[in-house]
């Protein structure tokens, strides 16, 4: 078994007008829990409906109506701790968050403050070969989403649409063990990774299916060592949380800019004040949501409509042996199995479908090959066309299995190969059939070679005479000989035969 | 007949099921009743096409012979349950307007069960008040009055629609909630059987929530018989409630054999209070001579925490509603205020639930939103919390001890004035719950049956109180209790 170790990636710093600075982020992200059903009702979850179709009586909050708990939310949410390798808490509870607002029909989100489904769990950032940050996992917790408030289709009315009111997010909280922006938004890449293999989340940002609080603060060198040793965070400066982040470019960005106004603040002799902010892409600026006169008191207690959630060890049990091979064991099994390079393992392991096409690909062949082909060729290609899916690839596996297996019997080149996998990709069909019908396949009759070689030499006496006084010039006759056969020679024994003529 | 609507479900029941006369006319009965009863205000949305509708559809079950308990049986909602399509509005102004598009698990079970529905009855706004005097629709006046006096007097609360429109014979049993005594209060107020079943026992699906871990619904009937079968009819599992128990519903009735040898009754001793009139302490040991003489063995009991009760009480209760009222917020449903240039959503916030909610419920709105808010949710509504175990601990220490049943007074004291309280401290009013809202605090089932009158001629009630979901056995004691008590006193008609 291959053991990895990984170094620690270097933390980023920031220089200010007067010291060096260093950033500390945890993130709180929210995923939406792939369901078909909310979290305390049967209405669908379905993304695009009508407005307001998607909404069962206790979605919009009337009279009476009362929650009950979606057992699949809760196993996607357990689903979801072990791929994080963490702690499931058999005994959890909902807590109601209470706040006006017209997208929130009951005046109070159903959340877990006090006693949430998961605990205390890691994920592991690679951010480069050997580099990789492991990021502790405070807790996750399932709660519902809020709908929408929209403003700005009426100049005297507000619009509500309760469609998303009472889906199921999972609230993914992370220790303050980030040290960069790239370092943030791989945290968050990593997670949503994770979760497209378990299938618990589909991590559609643009949709608002992921998205992330950040919360920034600033330190001198040194401080985050202390903090680390002690989990003292008096050792750490205030932090700001930055709401709503919803791409991983703008995640990136917002922590920039927010680390910066702070040491501004640090240095300008002032103090941060803890605070919810907003990221502005346009202006490229963070601005505070509320004052503190306005900061909510959410008179959280326990919600009296639900009982406790008790869930039995056997059932956690069933779903950690149904759960799917995960991207660091994919990657470090493709490295053995395949004896990959880890920047190669992880490329293809990025994605559950890339990873499942390359290994349908490598099957019984040479895995390192298989590895080059998907990753050069048929990445290349897709990217080419449109940014293709590998789902919608015009190549299957197979085929490209097949063109790989031709190669490796000498039957084709690996030049002729790649024009071969084009006229796969275009036009469909066999590959070895292809090579038959347009006559494609190698020349690997050493007699047809030899005599190919022969007349060359015999047309080109001058250069024989340089070649043997320096045979790196053989290479010359190769390629004349390569192109006398319309590049079907096969190289290798091209190389041979030629080498062996000009030695004599 | 002319009195068919004095009929208790059991005579009903059997009385239409030998052909003595029919659902149809029974609820017309009632509906006439109903129509010269509109000074005590116990009804306040009639639905007698529904109710005549349904009458002759369960005429021709009954007639077809394979008719449920309450085939035919006309009730009175409270109206706290959302009954489909007819005004379902908690007796606040902030849901004028609202009729249901779905109807709560219990009215279901009853419909599916043949009952008929007369209409929706009066209550305490948001079922908040001990004396139906906080309803938007005004006072309910209780069917009985002091000897010799005009003196109009509350039915209790929160469930006196209930109360008295069972006590004056406009139904033959209504439909009540409790959350801290409000079917038991009234019902000992007007001399009628109610009952709160064990948390769990009745759905809550579809009735508007006040205080969620408290509320529990319950009958309210002529007889403890009556109590038992419209019990069994309203009690079951509903998957759409997550805190209804997912226990078998048993044979109430058949559980009243009246037999109470040997049983153990517990008298706690921290009831009987410092100025208790004398006349509840007398009825209280007349109650406990009568179990005895059933063959009941009296036990003197402690229930060390019960003066925390009331204290606990009132943190945990007003929590839950300041969180379960916030929906009523004019945005979906209901009363929305008008207006002004400029008014933001904070506004219309503001100004709909200032005019929408009464004082009691903006009170205990104020209440619950303080003991919750930050810095003081430790110092009350946790430490209420933990109040609530040690009572709930009390009560089963006893009963661990052997106890059957727990006799007490219903209420300090019999029905008073309305508007006596008027400018008492509002704790005056809460005081009247205090031997009722241990029951709910606990989760356990509780009933009053009426036993005695007091010397102005009022009724007056003992509670008894029982084992986690061992309701049948709780009735069976009330029921010796019924037959011991002979009340049969029926206020006389006035109105």
């Amino acid at each position: 078994m291959l053991d990895l170790t990984y170094d620690a990636p270097k933390p980023k710093i920031i220089a200010g007008a007067k010291q060096d600075w260093e950033l500390v982020i945890g993130l709180e992200v929210h995923a939406q829990v792939a369901t078909n059903a909310k979290l305390f009702s049967g209405a669908s979850t379905l993304f695009g409906a009508e407005p307001n179709s998607n909404v069962a009586f206790v979605d919009a909050g009337m009279p009476g109506m009362l929650p009950v708990i979606n057992e699949e939310c809760v196993a996607q949410a357990v689903r979801t701790g072990l791929g994080l390798k963490a702690d499931i808490n058999l005994y959890s509870a909902f807590d109601r968050k209470n706040y006006f607002y017209p997208d929130l029909p009951p005046g109070y989100q159903i959340s877990q403050l006090y006693h949430p489904i998961v605990g205390e769990g890691e994920v592991l950032v690679d951010m480069a070969p050997g580099i990789a940050r492991v990021v502790r996992i405070e807790r996750i917790h399932l709660e519902q989403d809020a709908g929408k408030s929209i403003h700005d289709m009426d100049p005297t009315m507000s619009f509500v649409d309760l469609n998303r009111t009472g889906v199921a997010l999972m609230e993914i909280v992370s220790r303050p063990d980030i040290r960069g922006p790239e370092e943030a938004a791989a945290y968050v890449s990593k997670l949503r990774q994770i979760m497209r293999y378990l299938g618990t989340c589909d991590g559609n940002m643009q949709n608002g299916n992921l998205r992330a609080d950040v919360n920034v603060s600033i330190c001198q060198p040194g401080a985050y060592e202390r903090y680390q040793e002690t989990q003292d965070f008096s050792h750490l400066g205030t932090r700001c949380e930055i709401k709503n982040m919803n791409s991983l470019r703008f995640i990136q960005q917002a922590i920039d800019v927010e680390a910066k106004r702070q040491i501004a603040i640090v240095e300008g002799g002032g103090e941060v004040v803890q605070e919810t902010r907003l990221y502005d892409p346009d202006k490229g600026e963070t601005r505070s949501m509320r004052s503190k006169e306005e900061a909510h008191d959410y008179r959280y207690f326990p919600d009296p409509d639900l009982l406790p959630l008790e869930i039995e060890q056997s059932w956690v049990d069933d779903i950690a042996s149904g759960l799917p091979e995960l991207p660091d064991e994919k990657r470090l099994r493709f490295m053995e199995e395949f004896g990959l390079s880890e920047y190669d393992a992880s490329v293809l392991t990025a994605d559950v479908a890339n990873a499942a096409y390359f290994e349908e690909v490598a099957q019984a062949g040479d895995g390192k090959l298989a590895a080059n082909w998907v990753i050069n060729e048929l990445f290349g290609r897709l990217k080419k066309d449109d940014d293709k899916d590998i789902t919608d690839s015009p190549v299957s596996p197979g085929q490209l299995r097949d063109i790989i297996a031709l190669i490796t019997k000498g039957d084709i080149s690996g030049k002729i190969a790649k024009d071969l996998f084009e006229i796969v990709y275009t036009e469909g069909g066999n590959p070895a059939e292809i090579v038959d019908a347009r006559g494609m396949r190698q020349v690997t009759d050493t007699g047809a070679i030899e005599a190919a070689v022969d007349e060359i030499i015999a047309a080109n006496p001058a250069q024989v005479e340089k070649a043997k006084a320096n045979p790196k010039l053989a290479g010359w006759f190769v390629g004349q000989v390569m192109k006398a056969t319309g590049g079907k020679a096969n190289p290798k024994a091209v190389n041979e035969i030629v080498a062996k003529k000009l030695g004599s | 007949m002319s009195d068919l609507s004095k009929l208790t479900i059991s005579a009903a029941r059997d009385g239409m099921r030998r052909g003595d006369f029919t659902s149809t006319e029974i609820t017309q009965s009632c509906l006439t009743e109903i129509e010269n009863a509109r000074f005590l205000n116990a009804f306040v949305h009639n639905t007698p096409e529904i109710a005549l509708d349904q009458a002759n559809t369960a005429d021709t079950r009954i007639a077809e012979g394979d008719a449920p308990d309450m085939c035919g049986i006309p009730l009175g909602i409270k109206d706290l349950f959302c009954t489909k399509g007819v005004p379902s509005q908690a007796a606040s102004a902030i849901l004028n307007g609202f009729k249901p598009e779905y109807e709560s698990t219990i009215t279901s079970q009853l419909w599916t069960a043949g009952a008929v529905m007369l209409g929706k009855l009066n209550m305490d706004e948001f079922a908040m008040g001990s004396s139906n005097e906080t309803s938007t629709y005004g006072d309910v006046v209780n069917p009985w009055r002091r000897d010799g006096s005009n003196t109009q007097l509350t039915p209790g609360g929160s469930s006196g629609g209930s109360a008295s429109a069972v006590a004056a014979d406009l139904c033959l049993g209504a439909t009540g909630t409790d959350t801290g005594g409000s079917i038991r209060q009234p019902a000992a107020f007007v001399g009628i059987t109610g009952m709160k079943p064990t948390y769990g026992r009745c759905s809550r699906w579809g009735i508007v929530a006040f205080a969620s871990s408290l509320d529990q619904a319950g009958p309210m009937t002529k007889s403890v018989r009556d109590a038992a079968i419209l019990l069994g009819a309203m009690a079951g599992h509903d998957p759409k409630d997550s805190t209804s128990a997912e226990l078998a519903v048993p044979d109430f009735e058949a559980a009243l054999t009246g037999d109470i040898k040997g049983k153990k009754i517990g008298l706690p001793k921290e009831y009987r209070m410092d100025g208790m009139p004398g006349e509840i302490e007398k009825l209280w040991a007349d109650g406990a001579e009568m179990m005895r003489d059933a063959g009941a063995e009296l036990v003197d009991i402690s229930l060390p925490h019960t003066k925390y009760a009331l204290p606990a009480y009132y943190v945990v209760a007003p929590a839950e509603a300041s969180s379960n009222l916030a929906r009523y917020d004019g945005v979906r449903f209901g009363h929305r205020a008008a207006l002004s240039q400029g008014d933001g959503i904070t506004e219309m916030y503001e100004k709909t639930r200032a005019e929408g909610f009464g004082d009691e419920v903006k009170r205990r709105v104020m209440i619950g939103t303080y003991v919750l808010s930050a810095g003081f949710y430790d110092a009350y509504y946790n430490r209420a919390r933990k109040v609530r175990t040690l009572i709930k601990k009390d009560f089963e220490d006893v009963f661990a001890q052997g106890i059957d049943a727990i006799l007490t007074p219903a209420t300090p004291s019999a029905a008073f004035g309305l508007g006596e309280m008027t400018d008492a401290d509002p704790v005056q009013m809460y005081l009247n719950d205090v031997f009722t809202v241990t029951v709910n605090l606990a989760g356990l089932p509780g009933i009053a049956v009426p036993a005695g009158v007091d010397n102005q001629g009022l009724p007056l009630a003992l509670q008894l109180i029982g084992r986690p979901w061992e309701e049948a056995d709780l009735l069976n004691h009330a029921y010796a209790l019924e037959q011991a008590a002979g009340f049969v006193a029926k206020p006389e008609k006035w109105w």
